[in-house]
């Protein structure tokens, strides 16, 4: 192999940390810019930055990614901070991943807040939380990830919100925020807990520290775990902790909903993956894998069956988006130790999968709120004649989330549910096949409303909004093309995820 | 890499065709449909492989390389023909081209979209027809699905949305099931890909020996993946029972799309059950009992499928319930598991493409002059379109089976096949009954013809009955040509599919 561009022994070492960097930088950056004439905000400028600052982001990933920084091949993980921050194949994964979803909905947002005042403070929002989520996902100790988790959290808040005028937005915002804040507390006293049992914050020593057999405190690490685990349940929208996500989802503008469900969920599955396989032995007091395989079956079901019932197409896309929480789970909850890490990399490529199907889902939401067309099923009817493009786009995105063949979805989805079988949880993967076959029948809705249905009552559409446009566009591009450019994503997940794994 | 060129060229011609102007869409679709009708004959000009691709027999165009490995499965791009899907292939390709004709007359809105779904269909029907990976083939297979969906639910008839939503859900639970099968028979093999030939091979080499799973025995394993992927298959073709779907599809259709749906659609259905479940599990299709009740819903469709027919007022659902009827005697001809059994079902699989294509387009030709189908409103047609109706009278003597045409080559073998069947057991008495429903045929269309053609003209419409255009009856005449080449000269095909199921016949030891 062709030696690495960037090995840790060129650069300082907190240069690993370059993707996260680009991000919180960017988001200062927007914060200064506004700073100089705070009346005058320049949305092309703003958006500019941010598209910039994200795409960095991302191009440093994925040079990382691709130049083995910090993965066995280049000497290992890179820790930093007293190892509180680890970057390695699978940080830069997500990192790469947040990054994507981050220039897609700073791209898509530029139309949709057009009339907006405060549009520095939405983009530098937006910012920083996409660090809280690439911190997310490097923390190797139960501090950062919750310091990590709150930086992600507390931008969502006023993010969802960010409609004052509209008292949806509003009360989303709030519900969001009293749920997160009562999470946060769950969490934080979870950590307690295991540090109680454990003496230590770093998930390596917490896993060697439970390891070593009872020593008389199990029982509280055990109900840290549970309580840990009850935070990520927030964060990911997995069922008991799921009934705030269709609120926010619902009320939020639809590019936040569109962030919130596909990079928040995938930070908090990253940190997730991270503490419970790095943190947490299998035989630690509770059997978390058992835990989760509850926890996968019933939010996928519940998910899925709350989505058949909607009326708007907003809310389906929650509840739908509830159900793929569903299907990472799985990632944890067919977990077997030493062989776990191609389930588990088969979670993450779902999860980056459903990136781009699901932000690009959410963006088509956008384009219909930004036009004015209503929110039903029903309102949709016949929009295909008006947006043919677009519409061939949300089709896409529709067929590829319910697991079709012919799109990306298809794949990250068998080889999910494959993984579940290799690990021996073949009712995991029946029961995810079946939820699989039960969502076709409400994401066609959608594409029955767009194609088949006839237009009801004239309306017009405003003026196309480029960046909006683009931005779907290339998310069904995307969509359409990890079908055939599969084995890379595949690959790369299952490859960084197998090194975690204690 | 003439097999990529096809399918890509196809692609790329879809996408073309979709960003064309709506005015120029059909011209500009048939032209560049010539290109794939071209590398498809050129393909079988130089065909020289032998024997079974998937039973060690050399492979045209074949190219395999790996696209990714997952969990120790190695997933390839893996393409190739033998005698079996070379004239499917041809077939597809052929009968795209003249579909998309028959489209420039009755289809009249968004026409650009209509004929880029039409070519993306046919190059996901050329992966189908071509891939030799699992993974693959399904991936085409599945894909087929989505232009399908729109074609009828967008420009089909008054009740196309149920049509199109019935057809998409019946024909996906059934891929599902299929899908699950097989993914269960090749989990327990010792293989590591998804590679038909070496899937085939392994299971006639005795990779599932001694079995062990979930408490099954590797016979039981086998019964339960081919009663897995026969019914996800059965629904497809369609066999009674689970042909409800095709007559709601083919009435809500566009004259073109049931062309394709009749013409090349059903045969994936039939060319998959032969090259999984016959070619695959011979041992299980063996089982007297299985071949027992195979070969009894092959009757039943057939003669089922054929007395429907009889009591239909619809000019299409008579041809849309015939092929319910035709494709009954395909799968007879395969249980039969002799060689002129399976020959004679695989060489009715492209008769029957031709003829019921032509049946559909001639249909709707007078369908789009006289804007009704029904048998009652019309009649004495013959007097005001006599070059249609002469055409639809030949293929449907084709239809019935008249010597010298594709129909009765096919229907030939397929009897003589099935009557010295060793498989079946009392095959004659199976055979016997099946050839009612040749009777039955000529009955409905003798019937129906004479009262819509022949006699005094009549039909009240505010139309003007005028005779059919160039471009409308011009492809039915290519139809009626090919069926009448393959009539006289099986052996354009019929040579080359004997060779390729000869492996297969040699398996359970059955004659020729």
């Amino acid at each position: 192999m062709e030696p690495a561009l960037l090995q840790a022994d060129q650069l300082p070492q907190w240069a690993a940390l370059a993707p996260a960097l680009a991000l919180a930088v960017t988001g200062l950056l927007l914060v200064a810019v506004d700073s100089i004439n705070p009346d005058d905000s320049q949305p092309a400028l703003l958006a500019g930055i941010a598209t910039v600052g994200s795409l960095t982001s991302l191009g440093l990933a994925g040079w990382f990614l691709s130049a083995g920084t910090g993965q066995p091949g280049t000497g290992g993980a890179i820790a930093l901070f007293g190892d509180a921050l680890v970057v390695d194949g699978m940080a830069l994964f997500f990192q790469a991943l947040f990054a994507s979803v981050t220039a897609l909905v700073v791209v898509a947002s530029y139309d949709y807040l057009s009339d907006n005042p405060h549009q520095a403070e939405f983009y530098s929002l937006v910012l920083f939380a996409a660090t809280g989520m690439a911190l997310m996902a490097a923390a190797n100790s139960l501090a950062v990830a919750f310091i990590a988790l709150e930086l992600a959290s507390l931008p969502s808040y006023a993010l969802v919100a960010f409609l004052k005028r509209d008292a949806g937005s509003v009360e989303a915002g709030l519900k969001y925020f009293l749920i997160g804040a009562l999470s946060s507390s769950v969490f934080a006293f979870g950590i307690s807990l295991v540090y109680a049992a454990t003496g230590s914050l770093l998930l390596p020593d917490v896993y060697d520290a439970l390891a070593g057999g009872p020593e008389g405190l199990t029982g509280v690490a055990a109900v840290g775990i549970l309580m840990v685990a009850g935070g990520f349940a927030f964060k990911t929208a997995s069922v008991p902790f799921h009934f705030w996500a269709p609120e926010a989802y619902e009320g939020a503008p639809a590019p936040v909903s569109a962030f919130l469900s596909s990079a928040s969920k995938a930070a908090g599955f990253a940190v997730a993956f991270r503490v419970f396989v790095v943190g947490f032995p299998l035989d630690a007091g509770i059997d978390w894998v058992l835990l989760f395989q509850v926890l996968a079956v019933v939010t996928m079901t519940l998910g899925n069956f709350a989505a058949a019932t909607q009326e708007e197409v907003k809310r389906m896309l929650a509840y739908s988006s509830i159900g793929h929480a569903g299907y990472a789970l799985i990632g944890l909850a067919a977990f077997t130790g030493g062989a776990g890490g191609d389930v588990l990399g088969a979670s993450m490529a779902h999860l980056l999968v459903y990136g781009f199907m699901n932000t690009g889902a959410f963006l088509f939401v956008a384009l219909a709120e930004h036009w004015g067309v209503g929110r039903t099923f029903d309102d949709y009817a016949g929009l295909a004649s008006k947006a043919p493009m677009a519409s061939v786009a949300m089709s896409v995105f529709m067929f590829s989330l319910a697991g079709l063949p012919p799109f990306g979805g298809f794949f990250s989805k068998y080889f999910l549910f494959m993984g579940a079988i290799d690990a021996g949880f073949w009712w995991l993967a029946a029961v995810g096949a079946v939820n699989s076959a039960l969502s076709l029948f409400y994401y066609s809705r959608v594409v029955k409303a767009l194609w088949l249905d006839d237009v009801v009552g004239e309306f017009e559409l405003g003026s196309t909004p480029t960046a909006l446009y683009a931005a779907i566009v290339f998310a069904a591009v995307a969509t359409v093309l990890l079908l055939p450019g599969f084995a890379p994503v595949i690959e790369t997940a299952q490859s960084v995820a197998t090194t975690i794994v204690p | 890499m003439i097999i990529e060129a096809l399918i890509g060229v196809t692609f790329l011609a879809a996408l073309v065709v979709m960003l064309a102007p709506d005015k120029y869409a059909g011209k500009l679709a048939f032209a560049l449909s010539l290109l794939p009708v071209v590398g498809s004959l050129y393909m079988w000009a130089g065909f020289d492989a032998g024997g079974n691709a998937l039973m060690a027999g050399s492979i045209a165009y074949e190219t395999q390389f790996e696209w990714l490995t997952v969990a120790g499965y190695d997933l390839q791009w893996f393409v190739g023909v033998d005698g079996i899907s070379l004239p499917l292939v041809v077939l597809s390709t052929v009968l795209s081209s003249l579909a998309i004709v028959s489209a420039w007359t009755p289809i009249d809105a968004r026409q650009s979209q209509f004929y880029g779904l039409m070519l993306f269909m046919e190059a996901n029907l050329l992966g189908v027809f071509t891939a030799l990976d699992f993974f693959l083939w399904f991936v085409f297979w599945e894909a087929v699905l989505v232009p399908m969906y729109f074609l009828i639910g967008v420009w089909g008839g008054p009740r196309r949305k149920y049509a199109a939503i019935k057809f998409f859900v019946y024909t996906n639970i059934a891929s599902l099931v299929m899908f699950i099968g097989f993914m269960a028979l090749v989990f327990n093999l010792p293989v590591s890909s998804f590679g038909l030939p070496e899937i085939t091979q392994s299971l006639q080499n005795g990779g599932l020996a001694d079995l062990n799973y979930l408490g099954l025995s590797a016979d039981t394993l086998k019964l339960a993946a081919f009663a897995a992927m026969f019914a996800g298959f059965a629904v497809k073709v369609p066999v009674v029972p689970f042909h409800t779907w095709l007559p709601d599809a083919h009435v809500e259709a566009p004259t073109p799309v049931s062309v394709m749906l009749a013409g090349v659609l059903l045969k994936m259905g039939t060319y998959a059950l032969l090259r999984f479940n016959f070619t695959m599990l011979p041992d299980v299709a063996t089982r007297p009992l299985v071949a027992t009740v195979i070969a009894a819903i092959a009757v039943i469709s057939v003669i089922y499928g054929a007395m429907l027919a009889l009591a239909q007022q619809d000019l299409k659902r008579i041809v849309a319930y015939s092929s319910v009827s035709s494709m009954g005697y395909v799968i007879l001809g395969l249980i039969a598991y002799t060689g002129l059994g399976i020959g004679g079902a695989t060489f009715q699989m492209v008769a029957h493409g031709l003829i019921s294509g032509l049946m559909f387009m001639a249909v709707g030709v007078i369908y789009n002059v006289t804007h009704t189908r029904m048998v009652g409103d019309m009649s004495g047609m013959a007097d005001k379109m006599p070059i249609t109706v002469g055409i639809l009278i030949a293929g449907a003597f084709g239809y019935m089976g008249l010597p010298l045409m594709a129909g009765f080559a096919a229907e030939y073998f397929i009897f003589q096949g099935a009557f010295a069947s060793t498989v079946i057991p009392s095959a004659p008495l199976f055979t016997a009954a099946s050839m009612f429903g040749i009777v039955i045929v000529a009955g409905y269309l003798l019937f129906a013809m004479q009262r819509t053609l022949f006699g005094e003209f009549s039909l009240e419409t505010d139309y003007e009955v005028r005779r059919a255009y160039f471009h409308d009856v011009a492809p039915l005449a290519v139809l009626l040509l090919c069926t009448i080449a393959l009539g006289v000269a099986p052996n354009i095909f019929f040579e080359m599919i004997t060779d390729a199921i000869e492996p297969v016949v040699a398996v359970v030891g059955g004659g020729a």
